[in-house]
């Protein structure tokens, strides 16, 4: 029997953890990532020629990010690895891959989709503008390109990757102006039961915060964003206080984002299942405990599914990948013991909803935003654009929503708008935000080159 | 401090030994450093990437992981790059300004 095929989607910790998983099984797994290097999103490499050291770029985390690069790199040669390759459809038992321009389609026998995730946004009026970055894009423009996004940062929204990014600028010399969390301080308190299933975390998140507290960085609680100045570039942030007093903050850069949204095209491409999760209040893919999807020979992992952070990505990968040698027939390897990776990730799962108390999301701003706001970045459709097409035009939902407005039709296809789109239907309806349903993915997952040959297998 | 004014987006904190590498915006030229991606050695010289198709003004890219799009610029040759994941390359000439004809994809 010929050995089975198996790809990988994503090199980061769920991915390498997969690859691990099924290499020592005496598999040749390919795995394919849109990055130049391997490690995702948390072990982002910096480029060659970059001299910073793992603690500097990693901080707490330098230890495991050695690690998960050290199992890559002591996986090539035991597997096909392509970078720089877009994978970019999932249909019919095959993979659509775009490498150095040109097209690939891969059958395959397995596949597991370790994707990760983007920040989840909430758009304000202003989000636009020059200086208006993601959370994830300050950390980016830090450990990627040794740069910060302004002089003077305003951090705003919610989730343990605001206080994280505010202290990595602190650390490495920026200027922070504040953190605004739109969480009450209340909320902590209420999930401190849930949270305390990692107590380590517990501990990292109070050294967070007391770093920014020795640099004299301002925390606000329980804030209300209200707009983000400046005509041809950020010049302030203005926000609510917990007290209801309106308060501006001088900057230049903001860096803003509300916890994560799943990178889950391809399993939707593919057509897997998908359920409403109340806790993290978004749309995901429907998985058994190991990370079997609905369709057969579809496996997820990590962030792209569960939204468990780095360590659970890596107890994803793992069981993705023993799952997946279970169905094909061939034994697990020694040393991999699913029963303690399923506790493992079930305690994952606690932290993770009293994460979700702590810093719940706050959909009912998205309700109150101005019609003028800009919701889609993409093609400029406002808030009272959608408002008006979910209840004059009878968009129920926001697949007729998106043909209506074409929110969600964009090149971003619906990543930073697509929840705030659905917040805003289902309040302008009066139903609850499972009602309005999600954007169904379309292929490519992401424009591909203009000129792209196709290759015949 | 007042915000604002004309200067750079991004701020360089490290990672100053690099060697150079120039490349053209807009006809300027521009000294970045090897590793750079061409949205960092655009928005160290000023705080506009390109402007938005549809009338609202300046952008400068959001998410820099390859996601939102926002920050497409053009080669004097008229090919799209994805600013926040392309690598400056020697001699490099882009345009933030317009969208050059012929406009492909
Ligand atoms: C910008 C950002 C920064 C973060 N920083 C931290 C942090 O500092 N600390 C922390 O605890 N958590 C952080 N997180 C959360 C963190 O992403 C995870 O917990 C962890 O990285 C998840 O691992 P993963 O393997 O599931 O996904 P990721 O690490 O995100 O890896 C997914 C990989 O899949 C690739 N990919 C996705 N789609 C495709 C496709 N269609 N074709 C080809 N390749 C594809 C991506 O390029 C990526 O390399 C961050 C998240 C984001 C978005
Ligand atoms: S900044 Fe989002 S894709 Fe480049």
């Amino acid at each position: 029997m010929a050995a089975p095929r198996v790809i990988v989607v994503g090199a980061g910790p769920a991915g390498t953890r997969a690859a691990e998983v099924l290499v020592a099984a005496g598999l040749r797994p390919l795995v394919i990532d849109e990055a130049a290097d391997n490690g995702g999103q948390i072990y982002r490499r910096q480029p060659a020629g970059f001299r910073r050291r793992a603690e500097a770029l990693y901080g707490t985390e330098a230890g495991r990010a050695r690690a998960v690069h050290g199992v890559f790199s002591a996986l090539r040669g035991r597997i096909e690895h392509w970078p720089q390759s877009l994978a970019w459809q999932l249909r019919d038992g095959a993979l659509q891959v775009e490498r150095g321009g040109r097209a690939h389609r891969l059958e395959f026998d397995r596949i597991i989709l370790a994707t990760g995730a983007t920040d989840r946004l909430l758009p304000i009026p202003g989000w636009t503008r020059p200086g208006a970055f993601s959370l994830g894009a300050a950390q980016i423009a830090l450990k990627a390109q040794a740069c910060a996004i302004g002089r003077r940062v305003v951090f705003l929204g919610s989730g343990p990757l605001l206080y994280l990014v505010a202290a990595q600028y602190v650390k490495a010399g920026a200027t922070v102006a504040a953190v605004l969390d739109t969480a009450p301080a209340s909320a902590r308190r209420a999930a401190l039961p849930l949270m305390a299933s990692r107590p380590s975390l517990l501990v990292k998140g109070a050294a967070l915060l007391w770093r920014l507290k020795r640099a004299g960085v301002p925390v606000h609680h329980g804030v209300t964003p209200l707009r983000i100045e400046g005509e041809s570039r950020v010049t302030g942030v203005v926000f609510r206080d917990s007290t209801g007093r309106e308060r501006r903050l001088e900057g230049d850069a903001v860096g803003m984002g509300w916890h994560l949204r799943a990178e889950s095209q391809l399993a939707d491409l593919a057509g897997c299942a998908f359920d409403f999760d109340p806790v993290s209040r978004q749309w995901l893919p429907r998985i058994d405990v190991d990370g079997r999807s609905s369709v057969d020979g579809v496996y997820l992992a990590g962030d792209g599914v569960r939204l468990a952070g780095a360590d659970g990505a890596e107890l994803g990968g793992r069981l993705a990948a023993l799952a997946v040698l279970q169905d094909l027939g061939l034994p697990a390897p020694a040393g991999v013991d699913a029963a303690a990776l399923r506790r493992g990730l079930a305690r994952m799962e606690r932290f993770r909803q009293g994460l979700a108390i702590a810093f719940p999301w706050p959909g009912e701003l998205i309700a109150a935003l101005p019609d003028e706001t800009l919701v889609c970045r993409c093609e400029a459709i406002t808030a009272g654009q959608l408002r008006r097409g979910a209840t004059t035009l009878e968009a129920p939902e926001m697949n007729r929503a998106k043909a209506f407005t074409r929110v969600g039709m964009g090149r971003c296809q619906g990543r930073f708008c697509g929840i705030a789109g659905a917040e805003i239907l289902s309040a302008a309806r009066g139903e609850p935000m499972q009602a309005a349903g999600r954007i169904r993915s379309a292929a490519p997952v992401k424009p591909l080159p203009v000129a792209i040959e196709l290759e015949t297998p | 401090m007042a915000m604002g004014g004309a200067g750079p987006l991004l701020q360089r904190l490290d990672e100053l030994a690099r060697p150079a590498v120039t490349l053209a915006v807009d006809g300027q030229v521009v000294t970045a450093l090897e590793g750079d991606t061409v949205l960092t050695a655009v928005l160290l010289h000023g705080a506009v990437l390109r402007q938005s198709e549809f009338g609202d003004g300046p952008r400068a890219g959001f998410c820099l992981m390859g996601a939102c799009q926002d920050c497409w610029v053009w080669t004097e040759q008229g090919t799209r790059l994805r600013a926040c994941s392309t690598p400056v390359t020697p001699g490099l000439r882009i345009v933030t300004l317009e969208v050059p004809w012929p406009r492909l994809g």
